[in-house]
């Protein structure tokens, strides 16, 4: 006999089976089309998006004014100095007590506190070398000359060049005398421990100017070797790859799968946000996410800016066409061309990079904002002409947020 | 009673054309974003037709936040070099209300009309122009480029 039950059993187990496979296959395929539509960019906008990736950053730049830059014992010693606290009037204070490397080389405080507290918020560091201006206000051309910038400010380090002159000789002669040549003599008479044209206190710059001229020369030289040192090791600290480049990769390679892992549908949002409507890749664009420029985007301020750090930049005895600096005066080509149009420039203040940018809370020049969403919500209801945002929605802010955490990644620096 | 509803009807009709009337934004009515290919040409006669302007970049695509330097071409409109013309320029970008962030200059003249400008840096994409006012043979002339950079 003919099993039909059987037949029947099998029929229908068969059929089941079918059924749920058909189901799988239309779901497979649902999702490839949701990852398609996802994912989709045109071949113009993939390469927008290369563009944005740390895999289309240049190898760091050349530093003319800088001969010991990539010099691997002044990146060596530039790291000590950089951690050293000897090099402040408190003991207390090291260009890391800002600047820690466990929070982005910032501090998280929305004005930096050294000695005292001073008027702007902690920069970051990583990919600084990248730059043409430093600071805030960027009345420094060169990595080095920034470096050696807050040593002598009263609120941060609050000691003198004379001072860093003395630490050299005593604690430093060799590894210093290996890199730069010969130190010179360092003593209180030709040198008196006080004595500094840079610290804003005329007791300090009597006692300067009442130096030979040979020891001013003799003390500025060491000082700016320190912030050479200290640039070459600077310039070291570098993103690695966040998920936004991860992601960009994968779509490079048409891996839509892997490129899902990185990035989330809000995420992809609100990067074409980003990248569109919201215009923010006029000024936060190449790999680093800015244009190195100043801007004023409508900040209730006091602080001039950039208007102030033009003068600040052109007179300053540590720039690229001073006599500290290795450069010919034919390769200063920023400080050559500077915009000197003041005017321009009140209240306008350095395009940050937004690298690891949702790690690093608080935002703008003085620590405006607490949070990234608060940042959002400003450019949301800003009406400067320099920003030029569309109308966004709340929920257009939140995708443009979720775009922004994909940019933390891991920094790389001599360890 | 019709003389009421006139009024009203003309009431009515005065307020529909108040909100009619274009309102006059100067913001708007300078920012006339270039829409033709032509509008980007690289080579064009001046305003006053006195010169013929034509500029090369090195590179040759127009990068953004990048240091260049470009090769002005002055000539005559009938192609004569004018070799001692004297450049001045300024980029803008119209939209946002300024210029580029450093200053550019001429910094040599090849003496066969053309002239090497150094120190151009544009630093945000978008609609850039750049103006270029040239003074010879007594004449002075001006000659926009527009720039549409990404």
């Amino acid at each position: 006999m003919f099993p039909f039950r059987a037949f029947a059993f099998g029929i229908l187990l068969a059929a089941g089976v079918m059924l749920v496979m058909f189901c799988l296959s239309a779901e497979a395929a649902t999702a490839e089309k949701n990852l398609k539509e996802i994912h989709a960019w045109s071949g113009e906008e993939i390469s927008l998006l290369r563009s944005l990736s740390l895999f289309s950053l240049p190898a760091l730049p050349k530093d003319p004014s800088n001969a010991y830059a990539d010099n691997p014992r002044a990146i060596e010693l530039g790291k000590k100095f950089f951690f050293d606290k000897r090099f402040s009037a408190n003991g207390k204070v090291s260009c890391g007590t800002c600047h820690m490397p466990e929070v982005n080389f910032t501090d998280k405080l929305p004005l930096a506190m050294g000695m005292g507290q001073t008027t702007r918020r902690t920069m970051p560091l990583t990919g600084n070398a990248y730059n043409a201006w430093f600071f805030w206000d960027g009345r420094k051309d060169s990595l080095w000359s920034q470096a050696i910038g807050p040593i002598e400010s009263s609120v941060e380090h609050g000691f003198t060049r004379s001072m860093c002159a003395h630490l050299i000789a005593d604690k430093y002669k060799k590894e210093y005398e290996e890199i730069f040549g010969k130190l010179p003599r360092i003593n209180n008479k030709s040198c008196p421990p006080k004595a500094s044209p840079g610290t804003g206190n005329p007791a300090a710059l009597k006692a300067w100017n009442a130096m030979k001229p040979e020891d001013r020369d003799n003390v500025n030289r060491i000082y700016a070797n320190i912030g050479k040192a200290i640039a070459a090791f600077v310039a070291q600290i570098l993103p690695r790859p966040a998920p936004f480049d991860l992601y960009v990769d994968a779509l490079t390679k048409n891996d839509l799968e892997a490129a899902d892992k990185f990035m989330n549908r809000d995420a992809v949002d609100g990067l074409r946000l980003f990248t569109g409507k919201a215009k923010c890749t006029s000024c936060h664009m190449g790999p680093l996410f800015t244009n190195s420029s100043f801007h004023n985007i409508g900040l209730a301020t006091t602080d001039k800016g950039r208007a102030e750090g033009i003068d600040k930049v052109l007179a300053d005895e540590f720039n690229c066409l001073g006599i500290y600096s290795d450069a010919k005066p034919d390769e200063c080509l920023e400080l050559r061309f500077i915009d000197t149009n003041r005017a321009k420039y009140v209240g306008a203040f350095k395009t940050p990079s937004l690298r690891n940018v949702a790690d690093r809370p608080p935002y703008m020049h003085a620590g405006q904002f607490k949070t990234l969403s608060e940042v959002l919500v400003f450019y949301q209801r800003s009406a400067s002409r320099e920003l030029e945002h569309n109308e966004l929605t709340n929920t257009e802010l939140l995708k443009i947020e979720a775009f922004l955490k994909t940019l933390t990644g891991p920094l790389s620096f001599p360890k | 009673m019709i003389r009421k509803i006139g009024v009203i009807l003309l009431g009515l009709v005065f307020l529909g054309s108040m909100a009619w009337t274009p309102v006059f934004d100067p913001v708007q009515a300078e920012v006339r974003k270039p829409t033709a290919d032509a509008d980007y040409a690289r080579t064009k006669l001046s305003k006053g037709g006195i010169f013929k302007a034509s500029y090369t970049s090195e590179p040759d695509a127009v990068p953004v936040n990048r240091l260049i330097s470009w090769k002005l071409k002055v000539e005559t409109p009938d192609g004569r070099a004018v070799k001692d013309a004297e450049i001045t320029l300024s980029g803008d970008m119209p939209e946002h209300g300024h210029g580029l962030p450093t200053q550019p200059r001429v910094t040599k003249n090849n003496n066969d009309g053309t002239y090497v400008v150094e120190g151009i840096k544009f630093s945000m994409t978008g609609w850039w122009t750049m103006t270029f006012t040239i003074k010879a043979n007594g004449k002075t002339d001006s000659v926009t480029f527009n720039l549409q950079l990404k």
